[in-house]
């Protein structure tokens, strides 16, 4: 089979090596509601990757929703994978065992189609090993049609251009319709006969992929650069391949997951999550997730119940999550926590809320959920100075924030924890130092309320400029202001026992910041990178900074060009021809505010036209009413303008 | 009511450790809609104990939870709605009610018996000649965890079988009481053979009358 190892050979083998790992139950299947679909009746065979570890990746919502579109097909299968442990990798090579699928115990080398999320950027090295691992060759350009088509989808394939000369083909915004085109489209050619393994013109297959609204097929597309090293043009090689690749959306939100996988083991959320809305009106600068997963579209308080109380009915966990960018901004919050306190009252069941706004409702709506206070509470306000609010337009005044806390430690909550961010554009020490003064502040005044026994968590992670945000144009902070803003922090919360500060580790930010903004010529570094060991770059136990200094030096590029460069106003990004329907011209309006200093309201409130009607009027007029949170569409259809007129243009 | 339940732990599930079958537990008996009694305090647990933990990789035929209801059900009632809320790999042998009064399962543990096949062929005869050195020796010294201890009251009986086929295989039961716990592994190792050639899989767990 794939000229590999049968399942019952792999299981053999693994029977000797895994109890040597740390934790085997990663590397065995066998999870309650997971989907086990005869192999030789399903025409595609698809492998989903979250490229972490299993304990990670279990959970992840976005490969369940794949999950269940594939399998409930009858044409289809999927089934899925993890990245193995430090401790796994040597004895997987050292066995000749290939990575396996957990539901067959089948090589990934003898599925149809690789999918990986990519949803950060330090997931890159993995997806590498991973293939490697595999035996499919890591270069695209290597492959042959005996290999399968490799695909990814996420947040950060928003800049897909670093992983490039790994990936077949990206998939830009929602995976939900896309997926059954792409499904569609290997199988008209997927050669049929004896062969036991994939087979199908490579070519043909790419050809027809870059035809699907939303899919990006990197080898039919070439960079030029400018001799300043910047970007002077990217364009398709072939009439199949659009210029600009929008990403793809859902009009409704399908209905959520419910038979989320049970894991036999102890992984990080032990939970089952429903989604209760898709994108943000916020309109945060610093925030990717909000600028492109616009429009906002929120499901019915009815669904949200039903497909809750069914998850749990099927799980048997402990805890609910209902996920959000942002829970205040649901329109009828407070009637589905009611609902949802009500249909599990008494059930022993954990509810989380995310991202709550700070002001007085939250902690009702906390109250309602909550028999325990035992979780702590938490708020973020990302900034602490006024100023540095208005450049971020997350305009929360000190006194709401003190308010809100203070009456958080009395209702009963002893510990309260705090988001920030530094790096942020511009930001001086004053701004850092009014992190420091706020987090005093607000022990001081829950003292008053609720005694010594008040405790307050900082978390202060660091900016990282994304793209497709107004922040895109911006330098990263560099390492040297990083690590005194950090030490500022550290001696003025030390001396205070009640505070507990926990930050970032400036190496890491700066290998996420070269990874998000770079451009193709990245791909040779992360490859070289890989080769050399960096993997799990994400983890302390992965670090490997002086590999990635060393991997720039050997293509002679400079990583400080991807990381501390203020962008040029009429550059050309490496994404230009990726977008997210949020207009280029927008997010420079946007940037331009943030320096003077405007704010701009919650867009519920007023239309500011960033680019997503346009984009849809389509769908948004075939989906009136307030599924959406744009305005409505009156105006006759019409053809839909697909070239969108560029900042220089 | 309490009852008692008898089950299987196959495949993939030999895997999965001590409180993580817990935990499976737990979350099987909340999906079959089980009314576990819960303990008092901040933290409730669910009243659901394990007789003997089984080590990592071992597959077992015959393990043993007690669990504490807050109704009355009749037993066949427990065991359908169980086995559709387990995973596939862990099957249920039997469910009784048993006496509420009778003390906590894990002290009433004597022993534990084990086959154990061998993935590499042997030699029958010389394999027959280590198992009676073995349980011809007066004492049999060993060392865990910078402790020694004689391993030979352990063993309460240790056997080789030879089927028809040629076949060969080991049967045998150690004691697991509390602080006298003889390890599978620690015998294969008196015999000199490799544990990752072996499969282990316990049959059955003997309890005090």
């Amino acid at each position: 089979m794939c000229g590999m190892l049968t399942p019952e050979q792999i299981e053999n083998k693994l029977d000797r090596i895994l109890l040597k790992v740390q934790k085997p139950g990663r590397y065995v299947g066998g999870e309650l509601n997971s989907i086990h679909k005869d192999w030789d009746k399903a025409k595609t065979r698809v492998a989903l990757v979250f490229p972490d570890i299993y304990d990670i990746g279990v959970s992840n919502v976005g490969l369940k929703i794949l999950y269940d579109q594939i399998n409930q097909r009858e044409d289809a299968l999927a089934e899925r994978a993890y990245a193995p442990w430090l401790d796994m990798e040597p004895l997987l090579r050292e066995h000749g065992i290939p990575l396996y699928a957990l539901e067959s115990k089948r090589p990934l080398a003898c599925f149809d189609l690789i999918g990986f999320s990519l949803p950060y950027e330090t997931l890159y090295t993995n997806a590498l090993n991973i293939l490697d691992l595999a035996g499919i060759p890591v270069r695209s350009e290597e492959r042959n049609d005996n290999h399968p088509i490799v695909i990814a989808g996420g947040h950060s394939t928003n800049n897909p251009e670093p992983m490039h000369a790994f990936i077949d083909a990206f998939v830009i915004g929602e995976g939900e319709e896309v997926i059954h085109d792409i499904i569609d489209t290997i199988q008209k050619w997927k050669v049929e006969g004896d062969h036991p393994q994939s087979t199908f013109h490579r070519k043909d297959v790419l050809r027809d992929l870059a035809k699907i609204s939303g899919v990006y097929v990197p080898c039919f597309y070439e960079t030029t650069y400018m001799d300043d090293g910047t970007v002077a043009a990217i364009e398709p090689l072939i009439s199949e391949a659009p210029k600009v690749i929008h990403k793809r959306i859902v009009a409704k939100l399908p209905p959520p997951p419910t038979k989320f996988i049970v894991p036999n083991i102890d992984i990080v959320h032990n939970r089952v999550s429903v989604e209760i809305m898709r994108g943000c009106t916020r309109g945060c600068r610093f925030c990717q997730a909000g600028m492109i997963t616009r429009p906002v579209r929120e499901r019915s308080v009815e669904e949200i119940v039903e497909a809750a109380d069914e998850a749990v009915r099927s799980t048997g966990f402990e805890e609910l999550a209902l996920l959000s960018l942002s829970s205040s901004d649901y329109t009828h919050i407070k009637d589905l926590v009611d609902a949802i306190s009500k249909r599990f009252e008494g059930r022993k069941l954990t509810v989380s809320l995310p991202s709550l706004r700070i002001e007085s409702v939250s902690i009702d709506l906390m109250e309602k959920l909550k028999q325990h206070r035992s979780g702590g509470f938490t708020l973020a306000p990302e900034a602490a100075s006024e100023r540095m609010r208005r450049i971020i337009n997350k305009f929360i005044p000190d006194e709401d924030i003190i308010n809100t806390t203070r009456e958080i430690y009395s209702r009963g909550w002893t510990t309260i924890k705090l988001y920030f961010m530094i790096g942020h554009p511009s930001e001086t020490l004053e701004d850092v130092q009014a992190i420091a003064d706020l987090c005093k502040r607000v022990i001081a005044e829950g003292r008053k309320v609720a005694g010594w026994k008040v405790k307050l968590n900082a978390g202060v992670s660091t900016f990282v400029p994304k793209p497709q945000t107004p922040f895109q144009w911006v330098s990263s902070d560099t390492r040297e202001s990083i690590l005194e803003k950090q030490a500022l922090l550290k001696r003025e919360l030390f001396k205070d026992k009640s505070i507990k500060l926990s930050w970032t580790n400036p190496d890491d930010s700066l290998v996420e910041s070269w990874l998000s903004r770079g451009d193709r010529r990245i791909a040779d570094v992360i490859y070289t990178a890989w080769k050399n060991g960096a993997r799990f770059d994400a983890w302390e136990e992965g670090r490997k900074f002086q590999t990635w200094m060393a991997a720039f030096a050997e293509h002679g590029l400079d990583h400080s060009f991807y990381t501390h460069r203020q962008r040029r106003t009429d550059e050309v990004f490496p994404w230009e021809h990726i977008t997210a329907a949020v207009r280029k011209n927008f997010l420079f309006q946007d940037f331009r505010m943030s320096l003077e200093g405007q704010i701009r309201v919650d867009c519920r409130l007023n239309c500011f036209a960033c680019g997503i009607l346009p984009t849809f009027a389509n769908l948004r007029r075939e989906n009136p009413g307030e599924g959406w949170k744009c305005p409505e569409v009156k105006t006759p259809a019409r053809k839909m303008e697909v070239e969108l007129p560029l900042v220089g243009d | 009511m309490r009852v008692r339940i008898t089950f299987s732990k196959q495949g993939p599930l030999r895997f999965i450790g001590h409180l993580d079958l817990h935990r499976l537990w737990e979350r099987a008996m909340r999906r079959a809609n089980l009314p576990i009694s819960y303990s008092q305090g901040f933290h409730p647990q669910p009243k659901i104990s394990l007789a003997a933990a089984l080590p990592l990789g071992f597959s077992s035929r015959g393990e043993v939870l007690d669990v504490r209801l807050n109704e009355e059900l009749t037993v066949t009632d427990i065991s359908a709605r169980l086995q559709e809320s387990l995973p596939p790999d862990i099957k249920i042998v039997d469910v009784q009610s048993v006496d509420e009064r009778l003390p906590a399962l894990q002290t009433q543990v004597l022993s534990a018996a084990y086959d154990v096949r061998l993935t590499e062929a042997v030699d029958g005869s010389e394999l027959t000649r280590r198992v009676e050195a073995v349980m011809n020796s007066e004492s049999l010294i060993r060392e865990r965890r910078g402790k020694s201890y004689d391993l030979r009251p352990l063993i309460e009986m240790l056997s080789v079988i030879t089927e028809a086929s040629g076949n060969v295989w080991l049967k045998m039961t150690l004691a697991s009481r509390e602080g006298a716990t003889g390890r599978p592994e620690e015998v294969l190792s008196a015999l000199n053979i490799e544990a990752d050639t072996t499969r282990v899989e316990r049959t059955r767990l003997i309890f005090r009358e």
